[in-house]
């Protein structure tokens, strides 16, 4: 395996080609090393492909990757031994005509025709598959999306119920594919910021700083040092207005409403505060390669720590109220439960592994840019429950809000950004950044002209919509809008 | 825990609703409202903006440089890439219009999107139920939209509400490029909404595709499903950016703004500021406030 670190590109030539049975044991036997899977995909090599793998050593803070080449149309299953690879087979499955022989499980992810089909194959219907089904005189099911109740993205969520009790539910997405991955060969041209900017848009930041950083490293730039911390305040704020949003939705879902309307004000204000910097809420035009699209002066840092300072007092106060209410404690407390073991096995990221214990935060374990110099400190909590995905997150905004505030008192000097030179051919550079829902992982390789020859996104989302369905389990089916919400995975991030 | 603490929170939190629209809208200095354009002062043969502009909603036609609202990400890329200043982005948020074409200027201010006709008017004035739906939204256009049932903006006090069921509403508002797999969703939705009802298309994604325009993964906006009544740009539009544009629709904004005139003659008039004078003027605001942006200087970006 060739060891990199975080944000750095290497020559293609470097990255060993394992043969297939290496390569399987690379993936089975990443979890008793201590890996776990970043990564995982294939790309068109002649008539064959190649398949690359990821894996993150969180002890070390390095990344592994190797390669290995396969002609047939088939490949033996990793699923059974190694959980955490179950939706990255079956998304090979569907996106490149590989089955992977023995998956236990193996259904469309997007519902997308797959990228060797022959020309004018019909692509699959959206929602039509074999859904898990439990028979029974009083087992039902319930049927929910694309289309929900709020105001939220499209999913299809299948439940067999007996009265209350869920044995099981099944998730099934894809509603939002827009051909996110497939754009971007070719690149980088002038649409491709503006993608990852929109792959998830309430993540604009943490997808744009992930590209940034992969299209430096492959140029062999990087961001101008005040660029990075830029791009750091910016990750933070995205952090705190989405972790406010959650907990006042937490809140509301349990009908405890001081929470639900303080924090869905709050949540806008910390929104405001990247639109001081860059005119968008959602951050769009801040995060550019070389640095950051705008910068600050000594007056706007200024109305930025006085605001900084107004919110998260407002924030300490209504969430204060939520963990001292014992009904809406009484709601949050054993709910949707995941342990430790299966959210390890299922490779679970950000907030929703941290609340069972497993410390994984690329911002500690990884660092990349500004959090080579300033290291955030991670949060975690033990329980795995709605409770400990609450109160994770309220940790978060703690951290991260001190963080802003050290951070806005000294930045760098300096220019915000500096031109980036066009990626260097045949090269292959990784980015993880830790969004507000978790890792971030793209993963780009340079063709012979320079030209971005694959680009893969992996949205934290990815790992953790299996970890729902398994927080799922055995709960009232009233529990799902309080399960989901502590999770509150993206539906874009994943159908790309 | 006792209501006494709850009740001291209460105050201090304070009172947030904002009093829009008897007054203007709070924005952030460097917001990208209204773009606007000033031909007079493109170099001769001067493509800059239209080779910058990553969704093609600058364009040469008959008239001049045309700026597509619709397509527009509202993006920095076209003033930066200006060398004369001649384009840029006022503080202005009013936007929304009922005709598509309408959406394309030529360095004139848009005018209000006109209200609903009357018996349309009659039935959905003080009461109208929408039905969301993200087909291919990145939700952040839906964070937007979300963020208006919050107390600082509370569409409640308009009789505007968002409803859990299309048979509950009097219609939709979309969001995103309408990828192929949200196609039948949005089609059986729109069937199960009862007429008359009304389609409310919110976000360059909505209306024109936006950064996945002629992906074959989508049908490039809501209008290639069902028949839109008002079209809302942004990417994603501002909150106050949406409500103007369901106030407009619902013919709930203040009267005595005139519907703007055609077309400003470029060489008398700096229309970013302009119009946000206008703005002022029919909100009933004291001259001179609020106005937020100016013309960028005319340095390029390093």
């Amino acid at each position: 395996m060739k060891t990199m670190a975080n944000g750095a590109a290497v020559p293609l030539a470097t990255i060993p080609s394992l043969d297939l049975a290496a390569f399987r044991e690379a993936v089975i036997g990443a979890r008793g090393r201590g890996r776990r899977v970043s990564s995982l995909f294939a790309a068109p090599r002649g008539d064959g492909l190649t398949l690359y793998l990821v894996l993150a050593d969180d002890d070390e803070g390095v990344l592994e990757c190797a390669r290995a080449e396969l002609d047939g149309a088939e490949l033996s299953s990793m699923t059974e031994a190694a959980p955490e690879v179950h939706l990255f087979e079956r998304e090979l499955a569907e996106q490149w005509g590989v089955a992977p022989v023995g998956h236990p499980w193996l259904k469309p992810v997007r519902f997308q025709r797959s990228r060797r089909a022959a020309p004018g194959t019909p692509a699959p219907i959206c929602g039509v598959t074999d859904f898990f089904r439990v028979e029974g005189d009083e087992v039902h099911e319930v049927a929910v999306g694309p289309v929900h109740a709020g105001v939220i993205e499209p999913g299809h969520f299948r439940f067999q119920c007996h009265g209350e009790h869920v044995f099981h539910l099944e998730i099934s997405l894809g509603y939002q594919h827009r051909g996110v991955e497939r754009s971007l060969v070719g690149g980088p041209g002038k649409r491709t910021i503006h993608t990852m900017e929109t792959l998830a848009g309430d993540t604009s930041i943490g997808h744009a700083t992930a590209y940034c950083q992969l299209v430096e490293a492959l140029g062999a730039g990087r961001a101008t040092p005040r660029g990075a911390a830029l791009r750091g305040v910016a990750l933070e704020l995205e952090r705190l207005a989405n972790h406010t949003g959650d907990l006042g939705a937490l809140a509301g879902d349990v009908g405890f409403l001081p929470t639900a309307a303080y924090c869905g004000r709050l949540r806008g204000d910390f929104l405001n505060l990247t639109a001081l910097i860059c005119g968008s809420r959602f951050g769009r035009g801040l995060i550019r390669p070389g640095g950051t699209g705008f910068d600050v002066d000594a007056a706007q840092l200024d109305e930025l720590r006085r605001r900084l300072d107004a919110a998260a007092r407002d924030v300490a106060g209504a969430v204060k109220l939520l963990w001292a209410s014992p009904t809406a404690m009484a709601r949050f407390e054993d709910t949707g439960r995941l342990d430790r073991e299966l959210a390890d096995e299922l490779g679970l990221v950000g907030p929703a592994a941290r609340a069972c214990g497993l410390r994984r935060d690329v911002r500690k374990t990884h660092p990349a840019g500004i959090f080579r110099m300033v290291h955030v400190p991670l949060s975690t909590a033990e329980s795995g429950d709605v409770f400990a995905r609450a109160y994770v997150r309220w940790l978060e905004i703690e951290r991260s809000v001190e963080y802003l505030r050290a951070q806005l008192a000294e930045l760098p000097r300096g220019a915000p950004s500096r031109p980036v030179a066009p990626p260097r051919p045949e090269h292959l550079s990784v980015a993880l950044v830790e969004g507000w829902r978790g890792e971030i992982c793209h993963t780009a390789i340079s063709g012979a002209d320079g030209k971005l020859a694959v680009y893969k996104v992996v949205d934290p989302s990815f790992h953790n919509w299996m970890g729902l369905a398994m927080a799922m389990r055995d709960q009232q089916i009233s529990d799902f809008p309080l399960c989901n919400k502590s999770f509150n995975l993206s539906y874009c991030g994943h159908d790309l | 825990m006792s209501t006494w603490k709850i009740l001291v929170e209460r105050l201090r939190q304070g009172h947030r609703t904002a009093a829009y629209p008897d007054e203007p809208p709070s924005l952030p200095d460097r917001f990208r409202g209204h773009p606007w354009l000033e031909p007079a002062r493109c170099p001769d043969g001067c493509r800059e903006c239209i080779e910058a502009c990553p969704t093609d909603a600058l364009r040469l036609d008959g008239r001049g440089l045309g700026l597509d609202l619709g397509r527009c990400l509202f993006c920095p890329e076209c003033s930066a890439a200006c060398p004369a200043g001649a384009i840029g982005f006022s503080g202005e948020h009013a936007m929304a219009a009922r005709r598509r074409e309408d959406l394309v200027v030529h360095g004139e201010l848009l005018a209000r999107a006109q209200a609903l006709e009357e018996r349309m008017l009659r039935l959905f004035r003080r009461s109208l139920k929408l039905r969301q739906v993200s087909a291919g939204g990145c939700n952040a256009c839906e964070a937007d939209v979300n963020v208006l049932s919050t107390p600082v903006f509370d569409l409640g006090r308009f009789g505007i509400q968002m409803v859990a069921s299309p048979r509950h509403a009097d219609g939709l508002l979309i969001t995103g490029a309408v990828s192929e797999n949200m196609r039948l969703a949005l089609e059986k939705t729109y069937e199960a909404v009862p007429a008359p009802k009304i389609v409310i298309a919110v976000g360059a994604c909505a209306i024109s595709g936006g950064p996945y325009a002629g992906h074959p993964e989508v049908l490039g906006g809501a209008g290639a499903v069902v028949p839109v009544d008002l079209w809302i740009p942004g990417c994603p539009p501002h909150p106050y950016t949406i409500l103007e544009g369901l106030l407009a629709l619902l013919d709930r904004l203040p009267t005595e703004r005139l519907q703007v005139v055609a077309t400003v003659d470029p060489e008398t008039v700096r229309w970013g500021r302009e119009r946000a004078e206008h703005a002022l003027r029919y909100l009933g605001a004291d001259e001179g406030r609020g106005i937020q942006n100016q013309p960028p200087s005319t340095e390029r970006k390093p």
